[in-house]
């Protein structure tokens, strides 16, 4: 399978036109397609990544046994020993050739990309199966079964693409997914709003990611190739300073899709596409494109930013305030996907992070984890949604108490709160734990602290929106009821894996498995830093946590020694300063969508037209009359008086010769015509006599 | 299959002039029979392409071939000389393929006042025109078949356009004319200069032994001349006006072919005969191109009319093509003609669907229409492909012209302004966001939301089979370029390679 990884992707594009084409007319509306097409796609993204395993051991000089048994072994054995070289499985064939460059299209399998390829289509299969009881009397349910098959085929491009270029074009396809999919529900403005400034906003951030490929394009001697360009950036081929741009320019892309401050703005509006299509698109596998860039060309932002020299850079600067800023506003939403969008946001930003101070495995392992536990806690939303609130998602207003009447949903959301707190021994705990230990212990624990706020801030909303949600009394209207086992069996599947994901890298039982098998061995930074379990600062993270955790709950549950604190943001004015500014997203939504939108829709674009309309335009008009002016004279009082009776023979001639035009246009065509011919002979005397 | 050596490219001309000639000497009732005539002549024009492919040598896609030379006016010493090759070849198939579309696309879409005859002559003629312009090796030639293209069309807008046709069509008229006798000026000093009208004969004689002054001076007449057809920055007012009145296949046709022959004369003359004047010419177009971009951008944001919208859409889009040419290399050469081609599809496809709206609908007034997907889904779901595919969407046509010619702008021909042109490729990067913000926002209020009262209990046609039979290869052809550029590289990369290596040697 390593060889033929391409029919992974191939398939759900198959699927996509044959649900577009027949979905409609099959007995389940197109959805059985999607299943069977991602649930098989699934299957071989298994089978890669076990032969992928056994490629590994291979390598190291282990006797490879059969394929499961390997990876079994492999679950509890220690970390692979240093130096053993693992090439990746590249196969391409020719795409097009230009200008002296053959451009080649294939897929690069390797740790990153086998990884990736089990996380989406896990994701995808779940939410294709939770999808057919969501959306199950939804106006276009074939159209959206041929979305998600599009959306899977171009994520999966994406993953296993060989090139940069590859890659961009997996990148836009996913953006029009991601456009389609916000927008379902186009009757509504709201929505197409939405889907139009997710659409915009990534697309400036593609801008960067456009030219950061066309730099390093140049920069590694004219190729796109994800190895190539990884090499050459290692070894500073055509100095540091075009990698630096090259980084910098693709640290643009990964803010635009992986929603970064300050580019984060579309992530909460995106939730206006049905809650399955968040879980997938909006928290699982899309926004982490960002990340898997980063990942993928690691190499440049290694060299681009000097990494391995400790000082600040842009990308974990980018990704710290992301962090803080995303965690923040996820404590003044009501809407329970917003709280959910923001911490995504939030998480996007420890990934970011975590690539900026050197911790390549640790931002790929929060990748792995968060993907579960956050899928699980949008998919229990909707299930809530679903079953509990009545389509609504305002915690405040229809939600509360619901633990009662949906256990399963209850408890699998706990899970995934837990999972995203960071509490041993679920899986955020670990990933999160390895990026702050790798920044701590290699000079950046200025973000250790940061992500020790923010691990405070997650605990804190979290439990802020689970006990709005299922604690207390129930504010709703409606009978809530548990959903139906289309929606709870992807719950329970996504909540053991937030429970086991994190022990696939758990450094402090020696199991380091993404260190071995994922993290790349070629074309990669061999100083790479190495990190050992710190448990003072696990304790430490865990510690903050439950916390926070304690002060949320008691806060929220209205413990009669903090009664004093209600309504702080009421009667402190400075508090309610702070209040306004976090419920208006800091003004960015008003600056992008009133200042610079708003200028360049109305005044910018309008003066722009009017000086087409008025000056340059103008211009012409001018020019046009001021000739039939100056030809009136001409042919009154020059031509029929001065000029002899040969001219005007020729004149009536051109003038005859045009009598086609004449109905139509009254002559004036061949007049303009004469006169320019004669302005054009004039210029011909003017070139003759100085040239 | 020597015989069709010989004859293919005469055929590929002249056949068209063959069917206007039937079609002239019908009786003006013989409504059906002219139609008929006139979509024989364009099959077997396409037919006679299609024969090109299936002979064309592609090992030697660089090279003219199919070539006729026979001395034609003495005494100038002007050829009747064709030519084809790799450049020329996917410009003359899609002259021929857009012909018998629009024929297709006309026949129960005759516009006001009818006269079907008329009409389907001014067809064929343009087609004359345009085939003649693709193949022509000789300046006279060509500037003959340019010169033919601007009749019919000038009668297309005049007479079958919308209210504000006799100024519209004066202006693209007297714009266009303008340009081309600057153009003619310089055909006539390089002939007095050099003693050729043959295009090959120049451009290997090149431009090095005229004076500085001279050549930079024939370059602008040449730069004119193909600036205002392209259009340019800011020579394009005539175009908005032109297709905001054109006939639906009028704008088609304009918008698919008509402004190419400007990018076209480029490439095949101005270049290749004026390298030196080229060189210093080329930062300035490239600032005209990007300045084109963001401004027909701008403008865009501010219609109301999708037509007119659709039209300033070119401004931008032909400048991401005329940015390609100004680098002067191989890769914004070949960039620029994957973008001619693509727009050349994408934008004529836009026409269509603007014009099937004005027929349902009786108007393009963004602000009236709205719900397209709700009342004709499968109208809207064309017209969002074809927004998509026009925004550059990797996958689709549109993106191999725009990625590329941003990509030349990093490293335009050696020794232009590196700094100048990269700073183009970023005005031009940001152009992309641009444009999906003007096309989505196209999108957003004509096909989202609920049908507008007005509109809500009319009864609204979805697309005809007519029109599914005029659309359907179109979006099959912006579908197969975006997935498999090669189609269209493998073809151009000789000729552009060669056009950028002539620069390349005269460059200090």
């Amino acid at each position: 399978m390593l060889e033929y990884a391409w029919i992974i992707p191939a398939i759900p594009v198959l699927s996509f036109v044959v649900i577009l084409f027949f979905g409609k007319k099959m007995p389940k509306g197109g959805s059985e397609i999607g299943i069977f097409a991602v649930g098989t796609s699934f299957m071989l993204a298994c089978i890669t990544a076990v032969q992928w395993f056994q490629r590994v051991e291979n390598a190291s000089g282990k006797s490879g046994g059969a394929a499961l048994s390997a990876f079994g072994k492999g679950l509890f054995a220690r970390a692979g020993e240093g130096g053993v070289i693992v090439q990746p499985v590249v196969s391409t064939v020719r795409w097009f050739q230009m200008g002296g460059v053959t451009v080649s299209i294939g897929t690069r399998i390797d740790g990153l990309a086998v990884m990736m390829l089990f996380v989406v289509t896990l994701i995808s299969l779940l939410v294709h199966i939770y999808s057919t009881a969501y959306l199950h009397d939804d106006v276009r349910f074939t159209y959206y079964y041929a979305a998600l098959s599009l959306f899977t085929a171009s994520m999966l491009t994406l993953v296993v693409a060989s090139n940069t270029l590859q890659l961009l074009v997996g990148w836009e396809l996913v953006g029009l997914c991601s456009f389609m999919l916000i927008g379902h529900w186009w009757e509504e403005q709201a929505n197409t709003n939405a889907a139009l400034k997710a659409f915009l906003t990534t697309r400036t951030g593609d801008v960067g990611l456009m030219i950061g490929v066309i730099i390093t394009f140049f920069a590694a001697n004219q190729s796109f190739d994800i190895g190539k360009v990884n090499a050459s950036a290692l070894a500073g081929l055509n100095g540091h300073t075009i990698w630096l741009v090259g980084a910098s320019c693709l640290l643009i892309g990964i803010i635009g899709k992986s929603g970064q401050f300050p580019l984060h703005t579309w992530l909460p509006d995106a939730m206006a596409g049905p809650t399955p299509v968040s879980a997938l698109i909006h928290a699982a596998t899309m926004v982490v494109a960002g990340v898997y860039l980063g990942a993928r060309v690691y190499g440049v932002f290694w060299q681009g930013f000097s990494i391995h020299s400790g000082g600040l850079n842009a990308m974990a600067i980018v990704g710290g305030i992301t962090i803080l800023i995303g965690a923040a506003l996820a404590f003044v939403q009501d809407d329970i996907k917003k709280v959910l969008a923001y911490s995504t946001i939030s998480q996007l930003g420890y990934m970011v992070m975590a690539l900026g101070v050197g911790s390549w495995v640790g931002a790929v392992f929060h990748l792995f984890t968060h993907a579960f536990f956050k899928a699980l806690l949008f998919l229990g939303a909707g299930s809530v949604a679903h079953s509990g609130s009545h389509h609504s998602f305002d915690m405040k207003k229809d939600m509360g108490g619901l633990r009662k009447y949906m256990p399963v949903t209850f408890i699998t959301f706990m899970i995934g709160s837990i999972a995203l707190a960071g509490i041993f021994p679920l899986a955020g705990f670990w990933s999160k734990d390895e990026i702050l230990a790798t920044a701590g212990q290699n000079g950046f624990e200025l973000f250790t602290v940061v992500g020790l706020i923010g691990a405070l801030m997650t605990a804190a909303y979290m439990t802020r929106c689970v006990y709005l949600t299922f604690f207390g009394e129930y504010r709703g209207h409606h009978h809530p009821k548990e959903s139906p086992k289309a929606i709870t069996i992807p719950l329970i599947v996504l909540a053991g894996f937030s429970v086991i994901a994190g022990f696939a890298n758990a450094s402090l039982f020696d199991i380091e498995k993404f260190k071995q098998y994922i993290e790349p061995t070629v074309a990669f930074p061999k100083n790479i830093f190495g990190v050992d379990f710190d448990i003072g600062l696990a304790a430490l993270s865990v510690g903050i946590a439950l916390t926070a955790i304690g002060i949320a709950a008691a806060f929220w549950i209205e413990r009669k020694e903090l009664k004093g604190l209600k309504g702080l943001t009421e009667r402190s004015s400075v508090l309610k300063a702070g209040h306004t500014f976090l419920v208006n997203k800091y003004y960015l939504d008003y600056l992008y969508t009133d200042v610079i939108v708003g200028g360049i829709k109305g005044p910018i674009a309008r003066a722009s037209y009017w000086v087409n309309m008025n000056i340059i335009d103008g211009v012409i008009n001018g020019v046009g009359k001021g000739a039939t002016v100056i030809g009136r004279v001409v042919y009154r009082d020059i031509d029929q008086l001065v000029v002899d009776g040969a001219v005007n023979g020729i004149a009536r001639e051109t003038d005859q010769a045009g009598g086609l035009l004449r109905p139509l246009q009254s002559g004036r065509v061949q007049r303009y015509a004469l006169m320019l011919f004669a302005a054009v002979g004039l210029i011909a005397l003017a070139l003759a006599i100085f040239g | 299959m020597n015989w069709f050596d010989d004859w293919a490219l005469t055929l590929a001309i002249f056949l068209p002039a063959l069917g206007l000639g039937i079609v002239l000497m019908l009786p003006k009732a013989e409504e059906q029979l002219a139609k008929v005539v006139a979509l024989g002549t364009s099959l077997v024009t396409l037919a006679v392409g299609i024969g090109i492919l299936a002979e064309f040598d592609y090992g030697k896609a660089g090279r003219l071939q199919f070539n006729v030379d026979e001395p034609w006016i003495k005494v100038i010493n002007a050829h009747y000389h064709l030519g084809l090759d790799g450049i020329s070849l996917p410009m003359l198939i899609l002259s021929m393929f857009i012909t018998v579309l629009c024929i297709i696309y006309s026949w129960n879409h005759f516009p006001e006042p009818h006269n079907v005859k008329g009409f389907l002559a001014l067809i064929l003629l343009l087609e004359v025109g345009m085939n003649g312009t693709f193949l022509a090796e000789d300046l006279i030639l060509f500037f003959i078949f340019f010169e033919i293209v601007l009749l019919p069309m000038f009668f297309m807008i005049g007479v079958w356009g919308g209210p504000n046709r006799e100024y519209a069509s004066i202006k693209f008229f007297l714009f266009t004319l303008f340009g081309s006798a600057l153009m003619l000026l310089g055909f006539l000093a390089l002939f007095f200069l050099q003693g050729s009208f043959q295009i090959p004969t120049l451009a290997a004689l090149g431009d090095g032994n005229l004076a500085e002054t001279t050549r930079l001076l024939i370059f602008g007449g040449l730069f004119l001349g193909f600036a205002i057809k392209v259009p340019m920055f800011p020579f394009h007012t005539w175009l908005p006006d032109a297709h905001t009145e054109a006939p639906t296949v009028g704008s088609v046709l304009l918008a698919a072919i008509l402004l190419k022959l400007g990018t076209y004369g480029f490439i095949r003359i101005a270049i290749p005969i004026l390298p030196h004047a080229a060189r210093i010419w080329a930062p300035w177009i490239g600032l005209l191109a990007v300045i084109g971009i963001i401004y027909g951008a701008f403008c865009c944001l501010a219609q109301t009319d999708m037509k007119r919208l659709i039209a300033f859409s070119s401004v931008s889009h032909m400048g991401f093509v005329m940015l390609g040419i100004a680098t002067l290399t191989s890769f914004g050469i070949n960039a620029a003609i994957f973008g001619m081609v693509a727009h050349g599809l994408i934008t004529g496809m836009l026409f269509f669907i603007g014009g099937s709206v004005q027929h349902t609908f009786g108007t393009r007034e963004m602000g009236r229409l709205g719900g397209l997907l709700k009342q004709a889904p499968k109208m809207g779901w064309i017209l969002g492909f074809c927004a998509m595919a026009s925004l550059g969407l990797p996958g689709l046509a549109g993106f191999w012209g725009e990625f590329p010619a941003v990509l030349s702008a990093y490293q335009p021909s050696h020794g232009l302004s590196t700094d100048a042109f990269r700073t183009f490729m970023v005005i031009a990067a940001v152009g992309t966001v641009l444009a999906a913000g003007y096309l989505l926002w196209m999108y957003q209020r004509v096909a989202f939301g609920e049908p507008k009262p007005e509109f809500a209990n009319a009864h609204i046609h979805d697309v005809t089979t007519v029109e599914w039979i005029a659309w359907t290869p179109i979006l099959l052809m912006i579908v197969a370029l975006g997935v498999y550029p090669d189609i269209i590289f493998s073809l151009t990369n000789d000729g552009a390679t060669h056009i950028a290596n002539l620069v390349k040697a005269v460059g200090g």
